[in-house]
């Protein structure tokens, strides 16, 4: 291998590694429970690129309101989907959504763009 | 029954409510304003606000005040009342408009890039062109200022026609995530990147290397896959073409009849209980009950039946059906975001936002697909860099960007939704509302289907279906007589006895001295003459001589049908013979569904005599006879655990737990209760037809989505490889990433393309 090889393979070998531990190792970020105003869990979530926050800790048996603002056009993210609560949603371009349920079991569910490329958790808690 | 008569406005209070969305709101103190200010209005009884739900909760007399008043005084208070319909043809025909500037923002990026595209591809073969290489020879000023003036235009290509891949790729960035724009982005960045050090410094690349720019790359990859997105964009809005309709369909006014006047008021301020009027050609404007004229009318936009229904008082209208020759008054029963059409419209929009179970194993790829093709793409880079032929740089970056590029992580994506969408849609054309992707995946691997006979199979009610006289009697003489006497009855035999005297257009008579013997017969004088109707002991117990009626009767019986025995002035007259009629296609469609491979089983409570005739008569093979009703959910599960995949159908109420147990619940629905909460296939129309269009349209759709998802993933696992170069080595085979991109492009238009193929489905048993 001439030195112009190695230096090539090095530097490939690196960016993988970056690849990885930035796609894939994300820290865990455990977030408060979201507050209570009026007797419901309520959340603001911009939908731009993903979905801001992607994670949200709620507490069980508490009527939740997700509230989604899409600020972008990329048709990819025009529609949310929580598959565990039996919602979607379509979501207009710079207008407020409301998604209103109550978790009735503590778990790890996901809500998704329609394709699954954006995805966010809801952490529900008893 | 003749308590059916006209149902006029009740004339004391018309008291109405609505619920209004309100915007505005700041503080808690606001409800307070709002409540005061609406109270203060006259004709407004009640208010009551909902701060965390931001709706308010009207009374109001519907005579004084109207929705758009009330509307008026929100407003004046310093808030605005939203829409108590959610579904309006505004918001859809804003988001059109904003799909239409999307599409044409996408295409005037492709006509830039495209132009650039033109001489950047030309001047890559400058020997093509007489004269262009004696201008410019290799490694010559002149054409080092070319590709200068070449590196400036297609700059603009990248920043402008490019733009949405750059802020797509930083917007995911940001949540530590990667997408298709992310791809593009990285690859033609590369190319561009390239290209610049090959245009300002061609000498550090060693002389075998031939260092040529790839403008012509960068700006055709990116006119490609605009032009891909603006044409996936165009596609795309046709799926949701059904829904488009329904929305369209909705009557825009009503002509109510207020205060004894005719009023024509748009139709969101029409409300329960209001009397309203259609004309011949009208729409009717929201659901009801006809209270005074009759008419017939087409309701095919919502039941998918073509043939008109005929109207009388009493009748269920639906709202957004159109009113062919008569005039008719009704009285609305469901208006605004009640109505039928609004909840079809909400039901399938539900179901094309939901998930279908297939799409798991897409969802598993999808986190992990787009970092494994760049991490894909720096793998191949390296393999060419330290074990390619020369030029070794070249082809190196030429499998790196054609790696990045060819990848099309949108196929995978858009494959099962965009079929979904339109095999759902195509439902509620035909009248089919299929509640999830779930329920149609299930539908489509069902072997077994449970039809409950009443009401599913037969009319479910009763009707006259023989007479047969005595000598010395006459067919319509004796109906008429009996039908007069039955009139006076509350027994479910007599309604059919009289309907079928309506229906041979005999006029009833009053009788008098009417006895009713509950459970046995009933007694009396029409025209002067002794009539009695009933059992055969009843009449024997009156002193009739029997004998005669009774050997007539025994034909019925094994027929499934009830006998009904009658004497006139103390003579045995006739037997008339009512059965619950089997519905005129139910033979036809049963016969399809054993086509398509299914074992079709009749479920009901009567005796097995009347059971097996009506097997017999529709072509059912298994019947399952005297089951009451809370064991139907029982013999589900039975055959369930024989492993069928079962499908019940039956009505959406006494048949719920049955319709709940089964893999897929089916529900007949009546008019305009489209919303059944137990089934996951609602049938608007009656017809046991919609059984197997909806069957019919689970397989299509079905199929439709493996075709998508294997043609996905196929060009993926097939593309990215040859992409990498791995012909190389046997055929000499390296893409160019120009291909790359065009292929891109084209197989998320072919995965939308082919869903829309759906479109064009029509039902199997489809009368023409």
């Amino acid at each position: 291998m001439t030195w112009d090889q190695i230096l090539v393979t090095i530097s490939s070998f690196f960016l993988i590694a970056l690849i990885i531990k930035f796609f894939w190792m994300k820290p865990k970020n455990s977030q408060p429970n979201i507050a209570v105003t009026d007797g419901i869990q309520k959340q603001l979530i911009i939908v731009k690129g993903g979905y801001t926050p992607d994670t949200i800790s709620v507490k069980k048996d508490i009527p939740v309101r997700l509230t989604f603002r899409r600020e972008e056009n990329a048709s990819c993210s025009e529609m949310v989907v929580l598959p565990d609560f039996e919602k979607s949603e379509k979501l207009p371009e710079g207008k407020e959504i409301n998604i209103d349920f109550t978790p009735s079991e503590t778990g790890e569910f996901e809500f998704t763009c329609q394709m699954s490329m954006y995805r966010g958790k809801l952490l529900v808690s008893a | 029954m003749l308590h059916a008569h006209h149902h006029k406005n009740e004339v004391s209070p018309s008291i109405s409510s609505v619920r209004l969305g309100l915007k505005g709101m700041g503080c808690a103190s606001c409800v307070a304003t709002i409540e005061k200010a609406l109270l203060a209005q006259q004709g407004i009884h009640t208010a009551s606000v909902n701060f965390a739900a931001s709706t308010v909760e009207i009374g109001f007399d519907s005579d004084i005040v109207s929705v758009s008043a009330i509307r008026q005084v929100i407003k004046e208070a310093g808030y605005s009342a939203v829409e108590p319909r959610d579904d309006s043809e505004e918001s859809l025909q804003k988001e059109e408009a904003e799909k239409l500037a999307e599409y044409q923002t996408l295409m005037k990026k492709f006509w830039l890039a495209g132009a650039i595209s033109i001489p950047n591809v030309l001047l890559m073969y400058p020997q093509l062109i007489p004269g262009l290489n004696e201008f410019m020879p290799p490694e010559s000023l002149e054409r080092q200022i070319v590709w200068m003036i070449q590196g400036v235009l297609t700059t603009f290509v990248l920043f402008w026609s490019g733009s949405q891949f750059f802020t797509g790729m930083w917007a995911a960035l940001k949540h530590r995530s990667a997408n298709m724009h992310t791809l593009i982005s990285v690859g033609v960045s590369a190319a561009y990147l390239y290209s610049i050090v090959a245009t300002l410094f061609p000498h550090i690349f060693p002389k075998e290397a031939a260092a040529e720019p790839f403008w012509d790359v960068t700006s055709v990859v990116i006119a490609l896959v605009v032009l891909g997105l603006a044409m996936e964009s165009k596609a795309k809005g046709k799926t949701s073409e059904a829904i488009k309709k329904l929305i369209g369909i909705q009557a825009k006014t009503a002509r109510v009849i207020r205060g004894g006047t005719q009023k024509e008021i748009p139709v969101e301020e029409v409300l329960v209980d209001d009397i309203v009027l259609v004309r011949p050609g009208e729409k009717i404007p929201v659901d009801g009950i006809v209270t005074e004229g009759a008419s017939s009318v087409d309701e095919s936009m919502i039941t998918g039946e073509p043939i008109p229904a005929e109207k009388s008082v009493g009748d269920e209208v639906i709202g957004a059906t159109i009113n062919k020759n008569g005039t008719f008054y009704f009285r609305a029963t469901k208006v605004g975001k009640d109505t039928a059409l609004a909840n079809i419209i909400r039901l399938v929009q539900q179901a094309q936002g939901s998930k279908a179970p297939i799409q798991r194993i897409v969802d598993q790829v999808a986190a992990f697909f787009v970092p494994t093709v760049m991490i894909l793409s720096l793998l191949a880079f390296m393999g060419w860099y330290n074990f390619g032929p020369e030029p070794r740089f070249i082809f190196a970056i030429i499998s790196l960007v054609t790696t990045l590029i060819i990848a099309c992580p949108c196929a995978l994506g858009l494959a099962t939704p965009t079929s979904l969408t339109v095999g759902i849609g195509k439902g509620a054309e035909n009248g089919i509302l299929i509640r999830s992707g779930d329920a149609l995946q299930t539908a489509e691997k069902i072997n077994a289907i449970i039809l409950d006979k009443t009401g599913t199979i037969t009319e479910g009610k009763p009707a006259l279906t023989d007479i047969t006289v005595m000598p010395d009697f006459e067919d319509n003489e004796v109906l008429k007589l009996a039908a007069s006497l039955e009139a006076l009855s509350e027994h479910p035999l007599a309604e059919a006895v009289v309907e079928g005297a309506k229906q041979a257009d005999l006029s009833l008579v009053p009788a008098h001295d009417v006895k009713a013997v509950t459970g046995h017969g009933i007694s009396g004088t029409v025209e002067g003459r002794n009539v009695l109707i009933g059992t055969s002991k009843f009449l024997s117990e009156q002193g009739v001589a029997v004998d005669g009626l009774i050997d007539i009767a025994e034909i019925y019986t094994p027929k499934g049908k009830t006998p009904i025995l009658i004497a006139i002035d103390g003579k045995a007259a006739a037997v008339f013979a009512v059965a619950d009629k089997v519905k005129a296609d139910s033979k036809e469609a049963i016969a399809q569904l054993h086509r398509m491979g299914l074992e079709v089983f009749m479920i009901t409570g009567d005796n097995k005599v009347t059971a097996e005739a009506i097997a017999k008569e529709v072509g059912v093979d298994h019947v399952l006879a005297e089951v009451l009703p809370e064991q139907k959910a029982h013999e589900v599960q039975k055959l369930q655990s024989r492993g069928k995949v079962v499908a019940m159908v039956g009505d959406g109420i006494n048949d719920a737990p049955a319709l709940a147990a089964a893999d897929i619940g089916l529900a007949i629905g009546s008019g305009t209760d489209v919303a059944i909460e137990a089934a996951d296939i609602t049938l608007i129309k009656g017809s046991l037809k919609g059984v197997v269009t909806a069957m019919d349209i689970s397989r299509a759709t079905m199929r439709n989505v493996k075709q998508n998802l294997l043609g996905a993933f196929g060009y993926n696992v097939l593309g990215i490889p040859v992409a990498m170069g791995v012909l190389y080595p046997f055929f000499g085979i390296l893409l160019s990433p120009i291909i790359a991109g065009g292929a891109m492009a084209f197989s998320s238009v072919t995965v939308v393309s082919n869903a829309n193929r759906l479109r064009f489905y029509k039902p199997k048993g489809a009368k023409s």
